[in-house]
């Protein structure tokens, strides 16, 4: 009896300390991403104004102006990497599940993607300036968004196969079943059956590449001015928050927290509306 | 089960195919499908033995045996749905109106708009109950939408789920209960006008008055459609069925008319299964 009493003593506080050890660890995560935050919040937030969404930046030394110029050089190459990334991901993801699954080539395709993805952002970016950069003789807005684009392609393409995986086969075969051809069971009933996934991996990783900077220092470089041309180099909130940060001018460095704040919201915007997504398609 | 009542529900006009005569399974009657000496190997393993058998046209033709005797797989050479997967491949003859659908050149598409297929679980597809049906019509038939909803009515009704959807018709289909999204499969593959539906059994994954359900709508059915249907459940088997075949490890152990086999089984095996001896 006795000993048997002192094992339940010991297996409650092991489930105990257990416990208690998992909660720091939480807790200890949680920390830094709140100090960094309020950080962000307490220094970024002085700079966020009206001219900083509309006005273009001052020439150094000078208060005032803003960093439109750098929004929209973000939001372009952004949206270049999404529209190269995302199609060419998806497809990619969807050869691997549904066609290639485990032969020769798929299985090297999907080692090379793994690769890709852990491999350092600035990797990428120096190899577009050797293919796209160098040639070219200039840095430039489409350099940046190739760069962006390599960065996501495998993340897409991992996501994509993860959840086409989750699609029972059952579903396959009861649409196959109906004498429906392959392609048409992909894109009516797999894709449909994972769109909640699908789209909440796809906007986690335009966040991720929307917040890369190191490809971006070989590629688009950076530009003071307005500028739509894909050709010519682009200012981007990231590149900016690099050279403003080490800069010996107070206005600049708030106006890197600024942006440094805009780029977390806008991708803490994104989450959320990834996961509003999810809930109204919830299928 | 109340069998008399099994025709009430059958609202088509157009009649399909021959109409059957007596319901009682006679000598001489037209097989829709032959089998010949069918051998079918997972890789090198072999899952089913030289099995040779007619499907009767207009009645149901249960497989009954253990787990693993190679039921679904006889089953699923019917449609084909083994070409999905790399290895698994057939040898023989199924002969389908005198055609050999194992043959290289058949097209599986037009094949399995012959042979529908319903499976064990309920597979309703990621759409609207709507959406669900007319997705196997819309294979075959371009319809203006008004035709298009009078055919979904008809199948709904002959798969006696009308009643219970006529008002939600744009609801998903997965958030029908699993006996209502059995009979949804159901339709949906009657829907598209087959002339033989395999049933995988389709009931086993539910409760007892679905189940009955089900079973009562199989019968019904027979009408119109040539019905083989997999089970694990004796009685489902000697309840819906004409004709029975019982397999054993990959072989035919006996194939007759099913109150034959529950009555005066010729195998000492099937006797055996049939008394839970062992299976």
């Amino acid at each position: 009896m006795r000993s048997s009493g002192l094992r339940f003593v010991r297996r409650k506080w092991t489930n105990w300390s257990m416990l208690a050890l998992s909660a720091v660890s939480a807790a200890f995560g949680l920390f830094w991403l709140l100090w960094i935050l309020k950080d962000l919040i307490h220094m970024g937030l002085p700079a966020i104004n009206w001219a900083f969404f509309t006005k273009l930046p001052t020439p150094p030394g000078m208060t005032g102006g803003g960093l439109a110029n750098a929004i929209a050089g973000t939001l372009m190459l952004t949206v270049l990497a999404t529209a190269i990334g995302v199609p060419v991901g998806v497809l990619a993801g969807t050869y691997l599940a549904e066609y290639g699954q485990k032969n020769l080539f798929a299985s090297t395709v999907r080692f090379i993607s793994d690769v890709l993805m852990s491999a350092p952002s600035i990797v990428v970016g120096v190899f577009v300036y050797a293919i796209l950069v160098a040639p070219l003789k200039g840095f430039s807005g489409l350099a940046g968004g190739v760069a962006l684009a390599i960065i996501m392609i495998p993340v897409v393409t991992r996501t994509t196969e993860e959840m086409l995986n989750l699609v029972p086969n059952a579903l396959r075969e009861a649409a196959l079943a109906l004498g429906a051809p392959y392609w048409k069971v992909v894109l009516r009933i797999c894709y449909r059956r994972v769109l909640a996934g699908m789209t909440t991996g796809i906007m986690l990783a335009v966040a991720r590449v929307s917040g890369e900077t190191a490809p971006l220092l070989f590629t688009s470089l950076n530009n003071p001015y307005w500028n739509f041309n894909l050709l010519k180099p682009t200012g981007t909130l990231n590149v900016t928050i690099f050279n403003y940060a080490m800069s010996p001018y107070d206005d600049w460095r708030t106006k890197a927290w600024g942006a440094a704040l805009l780029i977390t919201m806008g991708v803490l915007l994104m989450t959320i509306l990834a996961r509003l997504v999810v809930k109204r398609t919830g299928e | 089960m109340n069998r008399m009542t099994a025709t009430k529900s059958l609202i088509r006009t157009e009649a399909k195919g021959a109409a059957p005569s007596d319901p009682r399974p006679s000598p001489g009657r037209k097989a829709i499908i032959e089998v010949k000496d069918l051998n079918f190997y997972y890789g090198t393993n072999q899952a089913l033995k030289g099995i040779s058998l007619p499907i009767y046209g207009n009645e149901v033709t249960a497989f009954i045996g253990p787990s693993g005797c190679g039921k679904s797989t006889l089953l699923r050479t019917f449609n084909r749905m083994f070409d999905l997967y790399r290895g698994h491949r057939a040898t023989g003859e199924i002969l389908l109106d005198g055609r050999n659908i194992l043959d290289k050149d058949v097209d599986v598409t037009a094949l399995r708009a012959r042979v529908g297929m319903v499976f064990q679980k309920p597979t309703p597809f990621p759409m609207s109950i709507f959406e669900n049906i007319a997705f196997g019509i819309r294979l075959y038939e371009k319809l203006p939408k008004s035709v298009l909803r009078e055919r979904i009515e008809i199948a709904l009704r002959q798969a006696a789920l009308w009643e219970e959807v006529k008002d939600k018709l744009h609801h998903s289909g997965r958030s029908l209960s699993g006996g209502q999204q059995q009979r949804l499969c159901i339709a949906r593959a009657i829907a598209v006008e087959p002339e033989v539906v395999l049933m995988d059994e389709p009931a086993s994954a539910l409760d007892p008055i679905a189940t009955a359900k089900i079973e009562e709508l199989i019968y019904d059915l027979k009408e119109r459609y040539t019905i083989a249907i997999v089970t694990h459940n004796m009685q489902q088997a000697a309840r819906v069925s004409a004709f029975t075949a019982f397999l054993y490890l990959g072989e035919l152990v006996e194939y007759d008319e099913t109150e034959k086999i529950f009555t005066t089984p010729k195998e000492t095996r099937t006797r055996d299964y049939l008394t839970g001896r062992f299976g």
